[in-house]
Formats: C-alpha cells, structure tokens, sequence
C-alpha cells in the first residue's frame, strides 16, 4: 500500500509554546490509523497540524503533495475532512443545509442528492432530523452529522477527533460500527484520535502513540494491544 | 387624525432608510462582530457617485445600478485592505480604523464635491397618494422591500447565502468544509455597503446631498439596529420601521422634543433598550462560558 499522508518532523506551536517536537508519521490508503495518548500528548494538535489549523513547521505531503501552510479550506478542498472536537455543529442551521454545507467544494449536483441519501442511510435518525435546527440534536446525533458532514466531501481521508467524547457507551459502539463499514464501503482512509484506547485499537489496523509531542511507540494495532506498558498505561487492565 | 396617519406614512418611509442602514450594520456584527461607525460615511460617499454620474447625465436607474456595483467593490476593497489585516485585533483598534475610514470619506467627499448642500434627483414622480405619501416615499419603501425580499431568497436559497450564514456562525467549522471563510467576510462587507448606499440614494432627495447627510440617518440606523436585536437581520428591518415612526410620533406630540432633540430620541433608545433588553427584541442572547 502506498501512503497517503507521510509527516516528516512536524512541529507545532500555539504562541510561543512548542506542543509538538518533531513528529513523523505515515498513513496508508485506505486503512485506518489511530494516534494514542494522554491529555495533552498532542493528538488534537496533530489533526489541527495538518488541516492548517496551527503553526507548524516540517514536512506534510498527501499524495506525495505538499500540503503545510495550505489555509484550512484548501487542504478540505483537496480531500482532507476533519471532524473536529466539539462536532463543529452548525446549530443555527438544519440538519440537511450542514450536510449541504460539506459539499461546498463540489460541482456534482446529483452526485450531492446521491450521496445525501446515501448519509440517511447510514444514520437513519439523520433523516428524520432532517428539517430540524442541528442545534436541538442530542450529542450522539451531532456527532453522527460531523461524521456525515465530512463524508459529503468526499474526502480521501478522513480526520476523527475523539468521535466518543460525551457519548453513552452504547452510542459509541454503534458509531464505530458504522465507521468500520464507511472504511470498508466508502475506501475512505482515516486517522482517528481517541482517549478510549481500546475502542481505537479494535477499530484501527496501525497505531501511534504520542508522549508530550514526540512518537513514543509504533506499530501495528494488534501489537500495541499485546504490549505489557501500553495496556497498563492506557487500556488499564 | 389626519396629522397622525401622516406621519405615520412619512414615519415608515424615512424607517425603510434606517432598516436599510441598520441591516448593512447587522450583517458586519454578524460577520466581524464589530460596528461600523462608518457605515453612513460609506453609504454618503457612494450617493455623490451617484449624483456625480447623474450630473454627468448618465440616466438615472444606469447611474443606480452603477452606483451599485461600486458600492459593492468599494465595500469589498475596505475589507480586504484595512479590516482583513486587523481580524485578530483587539475592539479598540477596530474602532480607530472605523473612525479613520469615517474622517478620510467625510472630508474626502467634502474636498472632492465640496460641503455645500446639492439637491439629488428623485425617480419617482412628483405628488403624493391623499397627501399622506408622496410618490417618492412610497418608491422608498417599495425598492427597500423589494431589496430586503432579494436578500432573504439569497441567503436562504442559494449555496453561497449558505456558505455565508456558516461562515458567520462557526468560521472554523466553515473552513474545514472548504469554505473561504475571508472572501465570505468580504463578500459581506460588499453587500452590506451596497445595502447602504440604496439607503443613501434614497434618502438623498428628501435630506439633501452633503458630506453629514448620514450622521444622523446612520445614529437612527444603530437605534433600530438595537431595538430589533443586533444578531438578527429581520429585526433590524422591523426595528427601522419602528424607529422611524416613533421618532415622526414623539417629534409630533410630545411638545418639547419638536425638531430639535428628535436626534437625542436615537440615543434614548438606544441606551434605554441596552439598560433593559440588552438583545433587542428579536435578537439572540450570547451565553459566554467564562
């Protein structure tokens, strides 16, 4: 496989203050990837890094292009689709006119009513929030919109910012049910950050984990699960 | 009777300008969430064009239309050159910059055209409807509203008023959907400019043209913006509207106000309405998590 995104000695500041140190990291197509790590280790940073969200410094390339110090909306308009932290909900706004605003950069007006339904289907209870303000949502259901929202773009890839945040358990496992089959059905590639190490390490095939900036451990999903310090650190058993 | 429907009529006339001042303000709050003190300042400047062209003997809807689309870029050059650098700037550096663009348009207009007063042309016909409205007022009304009905088909049916409204609500969440959230801004500032001069150029004939055309007219413009709830643009339109008959009603009645402190009404509302509903009567309440 061949990767999609490769960072080379990414840094990144907010203000003077330096929050990562020279990270290196690659994605391949179509897999899934996870960033592991504690409060603060970096992991939103990361996915703001990469959008044009931060300072940076370093090298980020997708598909072999160089995307650093792109502005935010030129690295969605070249396939990149970030459910940010927080949902990044348009409360004011219905629910379909959010699914609409995700298809800000495409010109396939059949392709959009398509793959609107195409949406529905995945989250029924989408369509039957259809006409409502997003806002009046429950949080399981904004989530879900964020997640419908970025896919509209047709991303390549996709960025998952703590999709479990503030969500019962029972939620979070059907979301990442149906983020399997979106991986699986949509080929859309994807580098989820979560808290709930577990959760990621059952849904992603390579994982990173990040200690206070800095890449302390690669490899792949299964191995990481089986390591002794990373299961009593971050899976707690 | 006859006295209180006129002014009324005349009362709704003058309050399709302020709707039309106070929705320009509204859709920079909502865009840049700073008032433009120069607001009227933009809108006075584009009617000299106006009249300039009209002087030249351009007819008078090409001269409008005209009139228009300079407004339009003029309010997108604004953005781009002063305000655009400044977005991360804190409030009192924003008015500064508002003040500034005030003076240079004031004086600039004065120095170009000079600060006598110019009588501007009317569209509409001489004469009135039963002597409650002259033709000219009701053409006021009727090109505000039609304006106000072209902007509510555009923000609500087209993807760029879409594109627009997300990029003021949650500007961050906007660019990760690949909208440039920058020229929405600009694009904002060029309409809420055109909004203006529309304003201006009708009003122009009933005030007469000259540099502080729009200080008052932009003060009424802030009271309805104010009354109508700053976050919302319909109700800054049915704040202009009651504005502007109030201000004809209290003028007419209340004995001591007369002509003379009709311009300290504005300033009334606009403190009583912040003393006691801050949001106006249309308007959203921001909760701040602190």
């Amino acid at each position: 496989m061949a990767a999609l995104l490769q960072v080379n000695d990414l840094s990144a500041f907010y203000g003077p203050t330096k929050v990562l140190h020279g990270i290196s990291f690659s994605l391949d197509e179509g897999g899934i990837t996870t960033i592991l790590g504690a409060n603060g280790a970096g992991k939103t940073t990361t996915l703001r890094a990469i959008c044009g969200m931060a300072r940076t410094t370093g090298r980020i390339t997708l598909d072999g292009e160089p995307i650093i110090g792109l502005a935010t909306e030129s690295v969605a308009r070249r396939g990149v689709a970030h459910v940010p932290e927080g949902r990044g909900t348009f409360t004011r706004l219905s629910t379909e006119e959010n699914l609409t605003l995700g298809t800000m950069g495409r010109r396939d007006r059949s392709g959009i009513a398509e793959d609107m339904e195409r949406m529905f289907d995945y989250f029924p209870v989408l369509r039957e929030r259809r006409n409502q303000q997003a806002g009046t949502l429950s949080g399981g259901e904004q989530q879900m919109l964020a997640i419908a929202r970025a896919l509209m773009l047709r991303p390549r890839l996709m960025l998952l910012d703590e999709p479990s945040f503030g969500l019962a358990p029972l939620i979070v496992r059907e979301m990442f049910r149906i983020l399997r089959r979106i991986n699986e059905e949509e080929r859309v590639s994807m580098l989820l950050v979560e808290q709930n190490a577990a959760l990621a390490l059952n849904l992603a095939d390579t994982a990173y984990l990040l200690e206070t900036g800095r890449v302390a451990m690669t490899g792949p999903a299964k191995e990481i699960v089986a390591d002794e310090q990373v299961r009593r650190s971050y899976l707690g058993y | 009777m006859e006295l209180f429907l006129s002014q009324v009529f005349s009362g709704l006339a003058t309050g399709a300008i302020y709707a039309a001042v106070a929705l320009a303000v509204v859709m920079i709050f909502l865009a840049i969430d700073h008032f433009n003190f120069a607001q009227g300042e933009m809108a006075m400047f584009s009617t000299f064009i106006c009249w300039a062209l009209l002087d030249a003997g351009v007819p008078y809807w090409l001269a409008f239309v005209l009139t228009i689309a300079f407004a339009f870029a003029f309010g997108v050059v604004i953005e781009r050159v002063l305000f655009r650098p400044l977005h991360n700037a804190p409030v009192l550096s924003h008015i500064i910059a508002f003040l500034g663009l005030f003076f240079i348009l004031n004086n600039g207009a004065g120095w170009i055209w000079d600060f006598t007063i110019k009588p501007m042309e009317s569209p509409f016909p001489e004469g009135s409807f039963g002597g409650l409205m002259s033709y000219h007022q009701v053409g006021m009304v009727g090109v505000v509203l039609l304006m106000l009905a072209l902007l509510f088909l555009f923000f609500r049916f087209t993807s760029v008023g879409l594109a627009m409204r997300a990029a003021a609500q949650n500007p961050d969440s906007a660019r990760l959907c690949g909208i440039p959230v920058g020229w929405m801004i600009a694009l904002g500032w060029g309409m809420a400019s055109a909004i203006g001069a529309v304003g201006g150029i009708l009003i122009a004939p009933v005030v007469f043209l000259e540099p502080n055309m729009m200080l008052g007219i932009l003060l009424y413009g802030f009271a309805a913006a104010i009354v109508g709830g700053i976050t919302n643009p319909a109700g800054a339109v049915a704040g202009g509207f009651m504005v502007g008959v109030m201000e004809n009603l209290v003028g007419t009645y209340i004995p001591f106000v007369g002509s003379e402190l009709k311009l300290t009404v504005a300033l009334v509302v606009i403190v009583g309405v912040l003393m006691v509903k801050p949001s106006g009567l249309f308007g959203r309440t921001t909760v701040t998590r602190v």
